[in-house]
């Protein structure tokens, strides 16, 4: 656009009949809404991380999400939707307020978010007080389907147990008997690593060190130095972003990578694959997907979203994806009518989704029921290897929905 | 633990160690003879890092990056000191912190504009990115060694120029009675801006050789940044030879804390801080009136 658009005067006849359109949509404003109450646009409110270290995840959640929502031609269930969107920048102590102007302000009817399970959690406790729909696209935190599981929440995504509980059988049959465990001191690495050794005991294997560093510190040099003497037959580690990166270059520079095999969490090579290039060769990590699961579904989308922003879809733009495919199966069960809510969160809750990660259902908590995937990096690809556990169900620990 | 073991450990604090004094003697000039404290000094660290990807991806040599990184860094730091850091000289310390945290501000979104948002790589230089075998499932990555050595041979340089020469003794002056020495005829107008330019040159320095095993990513500065005032007030503020001592306490402090209480690492080096302060309240090489 030429900056002459922006700069050009307004005429004199221009304005009139603007303000004359003004006033007409003004006057009209309340029949409008009182004769097409029904017809009236939903407004999706999209809570997510639009900037910061988690900016690249918010932006394809949100772009799955539409893109989802342009394939039913911009209405689900019949309704046309709007959007309003609010940056959470991944702070969990504004979280509540950017919550708050959404639903009172705003007048979100649904609420989409987020990434951080800290601001997760304080959108949970909004949704809970304001009868909100939330539909939660990513965020793990075992308790948001847990002790604060309500009939209004709702998880696309995974939970933190959920992603590494399979884990622990895959590697006691793959014949190891001891592990070190490494990640960050936080709710998510604690949950992540708890799961995995759970599983990977009861299976009689045992755990050498359980070693940790402050969340989000990134000098593990000391700790691979530490591995190297305890010499487990593996290592077992959760980190994600900007510190898995350096995390695995740090334990192939080291060398470990040729004598101790490294599994983890999908989000160690999640999103971070490509920075890490080479070192990253051979790890196996358990995730709800895997680039090249090869189901029509996932093709299909893949292509789609590749169509629509030019970028390879990942498992972040595929839960964003799916959030609004459980949303159109709500207001397509109530044909749109948002007010039938009952109606229309029990069909949500009764949904078989056939998304690109496979078939996807959800458990009285309301967290996803779904395969977890062992995958392994060739060629710079987290490829499929096998189905580590098919359909696992969160045990939803502390909810009371019945 | 075995010798061998332990020897590394060390050797992984003293590479710690000296990285970090790279960045906090810088800050420690600027404060100790410009009296400016720079809160965006992290924030150069995190631009030499920046510029080091960059650099490496079009020039294709990592040591190509590393000059014309620190070069762009001197450049930068003469430009501001000549249009903001002056105004700052003998104000009080609110006012510098206002300024330095704006620049902070601004550096980061011309790093977004210019960079974006992502997480990056740098590979090494080639001849430096093996590793060496210590015993049969230990080993250490040359280029890790390589930083240790180059680091020790900066700070060496730094004491040389600052004790030996006579650019040293304009700023040991400048720094002990600027009136006496403008007196005796030193312009410290200029003086003052390579000060400035090569304390943001030394953390855009610290940047650039850490980024091969740190990644490059936003936000990396600001742990690099509470950490040197950590370094310098535990060393003595303003003392470069503090800034050695300090970086390589908290170097031990922080790999052995890992390694034998990791449920506290997290506040060990802040327990050492507390309890130097409290047998040396101006820090271990500080002076007592300073």
């Amino acid at each position: 656009m030429a900056i002459d658009d922006f700069m050009r005067p307004l005429s004199r006849r221009g304005l009139l009949s603007g303000a004359a359109g003004a006033a007409t949509l003004a006057a009209a404003g309340p029949f409008r809404s009182a004769a097409f109450a029904q017809n009236a646009p939903l407004k999706v409110g999209m809570m997510l991380p639009y900037t910061g270290t988690f900016a690249k995840l918010g932006q394809f959640i949100d772009d799955g999400f539409r893109l989802y929502v342009e394939q039913k031609g911009g209405k689900l269930g019949g309704r046309e939707i709007a959007f309003v969107q609010v940056d959470d920048e991944s702070k969990p102590e504004a979280a509540t307020d950017n919550m708050n102007r959404l639903v009172g302000r705003e007048k979100a009817d649904v609420v989409v978010g987020t990434v951080h399970s800290g601001v997760a959690m304080a959108m949970v406790k909004v949704a809970r007080d304001t009868k909100t729909l939330l539909i939660i696209p990513n965020a793990g935190a075992n308790d948001a389907t847990g002790p604060a599981c309500a009939p209004n929440i709702f998880r696309t995504s995974f939970s933190n147990w959920q992603s590494t509980y399979p884990m622990g059988k895959v590697m006691a049959d793959a014949g190891i008997k001891n592990v070190v465990t490494i990640s960050w001191r936080y709710t998510a690495g604690a949950e992540m690593v708890g799961a995995f050794a759970e599983n990977f005991t009861k299976n009689g294997g045992k755990v050498l060190a359980d070693l940790t560093v402050p969340f989000p510190e990134v000098e593990f040099q000391a700790l691979i130095t530490q591995i190297a003497t305890l010499k487990p037959d593996a290592v077992f580690s959760f980190f994600a972003g900007g510190g898995a990166v350096k995390f695995v270059k740090d334990y192939a520079a080291a060398g470990l990578n040729k004598t101790i095999p490294l599994y983890g969490a999908g989000f160690l090579t999640d999103g971070t694959i490509e920075a890490q290039g080479a070192a990253a060769d051979g790890i196996k990590t358990t995730l709800h997907y895997a680039d090249n699961l090869d189901n029509p579904a996932n093709l299909a989308f893949l292509k789609a979203f590749k169509a629509k922003t030019g970028k390879d879809g990942d498992i972040y733009a595929v839960q964003g994806y799916d959030a609004a495919a459980l949303l159109d199966i709500g207001l397509t069960a109530v044909g749109g009518d948002f007010t039938a809510r009952d109606k229309m969160l029990a069909a949500m809750g009764a949904a078989k989704i056939d998304s690109p990660r496979g078939p996807l259902s959800f458990n009285k908590a309301h967290n996803p029921i779904q395969n977890i995937y062992l995958r392994e990096v060739r060629n710079g690809r987290n490829e499929l290897v096998s189905i580590a556990q098919a359909n696992v169900d969160d045990p939803a620990r502390g909810c009371k929905i019945s | 633990m075995d010798l061998i073991t332990f020897g590394v450990q060390l050797l992984n604090a003293v590479q710690y160690g000296t990285v970090l004094f790279l960045v906090a003697s810088g800050l420690t000039l600027v404060f100790g003879i410009l009296g400016v404290i720079n809160l965006a000094h992290g924030a150069f660290y995190m631009l030499g890092a920046y510029l080091a990807y960059w650099l490496t991806l079009v020039t294709g040599s990592f040591a190509l990056a590393m000059l014309g990184g620190v070069t762009i860094a001197f450049i930068a730091g003469m430009l501001l000191e000549t249009m903001f850091v002056r105004l700052l000289y003998g104000r009080d310390h609110l006012a510098q912190v206002l300024l330095s945290f704006g620049l902070i501000l601004v550096i980061d979104e011309v790093r977004q504009l210019l960079f974006g948002k992502d997480v990056h790589a740098v590979a090494p230089p080639a001849w430096l990115s093996g590793s060496i075998q210590l015993t049969d499932n230990l080993s250490y990555s040359v280029y890790r060694l390589a930083i240790c050595i180059f680091c020790l041979c900066v700070a060496v340089a730094i004491f040389l120029v600052i004790s030996r020469t006579k650019i040293g003794m304009i700023v040991r002056a400048g720094a002990e009675n600027r009136e006496m020495a403008r007196v005796l005829g030193i312009k410290f107008d200029r003086v003052n801006r390579y000060v400035f330019a090569v304390g943001i040159a030394l953390a855009a320095l610290g940047g650039i050789v850490i980024a091969p095993i740190s990644t490059v990513f936003p936000g990396m500065g600001d742990g690099m940044l509470i950490l040197s005032f950590v370094v310098i007030v535990l060393g003595g503020i303003g003392s470069v030879a503090g800034a050695a001592v300090g970086a390589l306490l908290i170097g031990l402090t922080d790999t052995f804390g890992k390694v034998f209480f990791p449920s506290a690492s997290s506040i060990l080096i802040y327990v050492l801080m507390a309890a130097v302060l409290i047998w040396r309240p101006s820090g271990i090489l500080g002076r007592p009136n300073a």
